[in-house]
């Protein structure tokens, strides 16, 4: 389903928001794509401007915040210069959103059908009649057992997990071509989860559509995602495959998340965690954002932002360590035993090449 | 649902019957007797009085007689206008008072939450300030200080509108508006509080995501959620306009059952006290009875006959 077309290109985003206490920087020069087809997940801690990031390419930002440059480019257009009147035929039809907690994201007094039907009614202008059919279809596709019946229900009458598909159906009514989940599991447990989760990859295949992933969950991304972003302080801090992350992560943030999350080979008895706090963002500290928190800060990282530093094609990392005069450091334990792994993979990776190679040879004789 | 009546007309009937105990006795308490007026009588022509309309026998005697004729629509009759009965009393004075409350529950409650909600969505604007402005007078002007501006302004200062007295629309105006004021002021603010709410939850930013413009949001999904607790609100806006119409009816003149209930405890009529406070009662219960039936009508999530999984 993958495919080389970029859909979306956010570059450069810098949005602040007003506040009492003063402009708080919430994203500080964001750039990322977005490709037809695939699941882009952006990772990083509450505050770091995920959320901010999404809620720009809906065309949602409250009242206070201020984009202070940058654009969102969808389909030669800028979604940041849109008339409000533009926002709303993108809303739902070209972009839609999936919430974070299903118990509330739902109109309490609106059936559910009516709910799943209104966008469809909204910007295609089909009938009532017409749009409850196809929201029925919606509900079967998204797994909701005795549709039929449950159509004129209200969302109280729905369990949680039940009450998330609905809110899936309603993103998905208008076949988007890009699907915003803004950590669409955190409500729910996790056997639910992975339901959810198995719902969404399934129905991506079906109407290849592109996600963005929001999580602070690495355990989610693992299996959703192709590409991952992970975001600190209102920047992204290294962005690359999903395997690149996992396997080979350069950026010390990354190595901090990643040991932060139980595997089945964590045979410590405490689970590793990133000491401190991040910073304000009414007042960014100068350099990287992250070096009061990381054991590997350099002294340049105190005074000067780090670039991005290629590690690959797909891969860029911001930390300081990547510049070639940099000291070599060794990271946490569980982070070389997975670049051991990544090292394997790309060794297996080049075998099946080669061994690819040698077999066209072969039949070209 | 049919049940569900039947149970709370059942209890509404109890509450009544309760409401009527105690106020027969607190009555009996009140200082003097119905002829404390009449000084010119002798004691012995008094007792005679007092013996006919039955108010020498011991109390929980009276009592029984009472609660014996209620049951069988019997009033009684008034102390004090001359052998009425008490229900043709009421009867002939009941419009007056229910045609004031009704326009003045409409004149407060509608606008009220067309002013309230207006505020919300202009929330922190010249509008918002506005409204808010407006409410908090509305509920800081008592309405009797409110009634004696209106007489003095628009009646007597620009004579738009007949000062006091009965008599076709033009003299139920500033009564209205007067009664109108507390509840129009109290619903515009508790909407305005539900509704921003309402428009600060997920399923409003859900509907804005589903590309619904504004005022279509605010139309589809945020009016009717922030009404629900509105509608609890009106059980004690109905209070509030039957209070107030007693000192209003008197301010403005006006032939209706408040004025006639103050006239009553000043003469300790004792029946017409009993036969209004029953009618406040009855059209209290029976407010409640219809803002609760509403309630279960605009919110799915109470509704009584509902099949529930």
């Amino acid at each position: 389903m993958q495919s080389n077309e970029t859909i979306l290109a956010v570059n450069h985003l810098k949005i602040n928001f007003n506040t009492y206490a003063g402009k708080v920087k919430a994203i500080r020069d964001v750039s990322f794509d977005l490709k037809k087809g695939e699941t882009l997940a952006i990772v990083g801690e509450s505050g770091s401007g995920k959320t901010v990031t999404t809620r720009s390419i809906m065309g949602m930002l409250a009242n206070n915040a201020v984009v202070d440059g940058g654009n969102i480019q969808f389909h030669d257009k800028d979604v940041l210069k849109m008339s409000e009147r533009e926002l709303e035929n993108l809303r739902g039809a070209q972009i839609a959103q999936i919430f974070q907690d299903p118990m509330t994201s739902l109109d309490p007094t609106m059936r559910i059908g009516r709910q799943i039907a209104e966008p469809l009614m909204i910007h295609k202008g089909v009938k009532k009649e017409k749009a409850m059919a196809q929201a029925l279809e919606m509900m079967k596709l998204v797994g909701i057992t005795d549709a039929e019946n449950r159509i004129n229900d209200y969302p109280h009458q729905f369990s949680g997990g039940m009450r998330q598909r609905i809110v899936i159906a309603i993103a998905l009514i208008n076949y988007p071509e890009i699907l915003i989940a803004d950590e669409p599991t955190t409500a729910l447990d996790v056997t639910i989860q992975a339901q959810i989760l198995n719902l969404m990859r399934e129905l991506q295949d079906k109407i290849s559509t592109s996600i963005i992933f929001i999580t602070h969950d690495l355990g989610v991304v693992a299996g959703m995602a192709d590409r991952v972003a992970v975001m600190y302080a209102g920047k992204i801090v290294e962005y690359g495959t999903v395997d690149e992350i996992f396997y080979n992560p350069k950026h010390p943030y990354t190595w901090g998340l990643l040991s932060s999350m139980p595997t089945l080979d964590t045979n410590s008895a405490e689970l590793a965690s990133i000491p401190g706090t991040p910073p304000d963002l009414l007042d960014p500290p100068k350099g990287d954002a992250f070096a009061p928190r990381n054991p590997y800060a350099l002294k340049i990282d105190t005074e000067q932002e780090p670039p991005f530093f290629k590690v690959s094609d797909t891969h860029y990392a911001a930390t300081w360590l990547l510049h070639p005069d940099a000291p070599k450091v060794t990271p946490p334990d569980q982070i070389i035993k997975r670049q051991e792994k990544f090292a394997e993979m790309q060794k297996a990776a080049l075998a099946k090449a080669q061994h690819h190679q040698i077999e066209e040879e072969e039949e070209q004789q | 649902m049919a049940k569900y009546l039947l149970k709370r007309i059942f209890y509404l009937l109890l509450t009544l019957f309760i409401v009527i105990t105690v106020t027969f006795f607190l009555m009996k308490l009140l200082p003097g007797t119905p002829l404390q007026n009449q000084q010119k009588l002798s004691p012995a022509q008094q007792h005679l009085i007092l013996k006919q309309y039955g108010l020498t026998k011991p109390v929980w005697q009276q009592y029984l007689i009472y609660v014996g004729g209620v049951f069988q629509g019997n009033f009684g009759t008034s102390f004090q206008f001359s052998d009425q009965p008490v229900s043709y009393l009421i009867s002939s004075r009941i419009g007056p008072s229910l045609l004031l409350g009704i326009q003045a529950m409409i004149l407060g409650v509608i606008p009220g939450i067309l002013v309230g909600a207006l505020g919300a969505i202009k929330k922190n604007t010249w509008v918002d300030t506005t409204t808010t402005i407006v409410s908090i007078l509305g509920i800081s002007i008592p309405s009797f200080v409110l009634a004696v501006l209106l007489q003095y302004f628009v009646g007597l200062k620009l004579h738009l509108l007949p000062i006091a007295d009965w008599g076709g629309f033009a003299y139920t105006v500033l009564p209205t508006i007067a009664l109108a004021a507390s509840p129009f002021a109290d619903t515009a603010r508790f909407t305005r509080t539900e509704m921003v709410d309402v428009l600060n939850s997920d399923y409003i930013e859900l509907a804005t995501a589903k590309g619904l413009s504004k005022w279509g949001v605010i139309y589809h999904h945020a009016l009717r959620n922030s009404l629900i607790p509105v509608v609890t609100i009106i059980g004690p806006l109905a209070v509030n306009i039957m209070t107030g119409s007693m000192v209003i009816e008197n301010i403005f003149s006006i032939p209706g059952i408040g004025e006639q209930f103050v006239k009553s405890i000043l003469t300790n009529d004792y029946p017409t006290i009993m036969a209004v406070t029953i009618v406040y009662s009855v059209m209290l219960m029976v407010v409640l009875l219809i803002t609760d039936i509403v309630y279960g009508i605009i919110d799915p999530r109470i509704r009584i006959s509902g099949k529930s999984n």
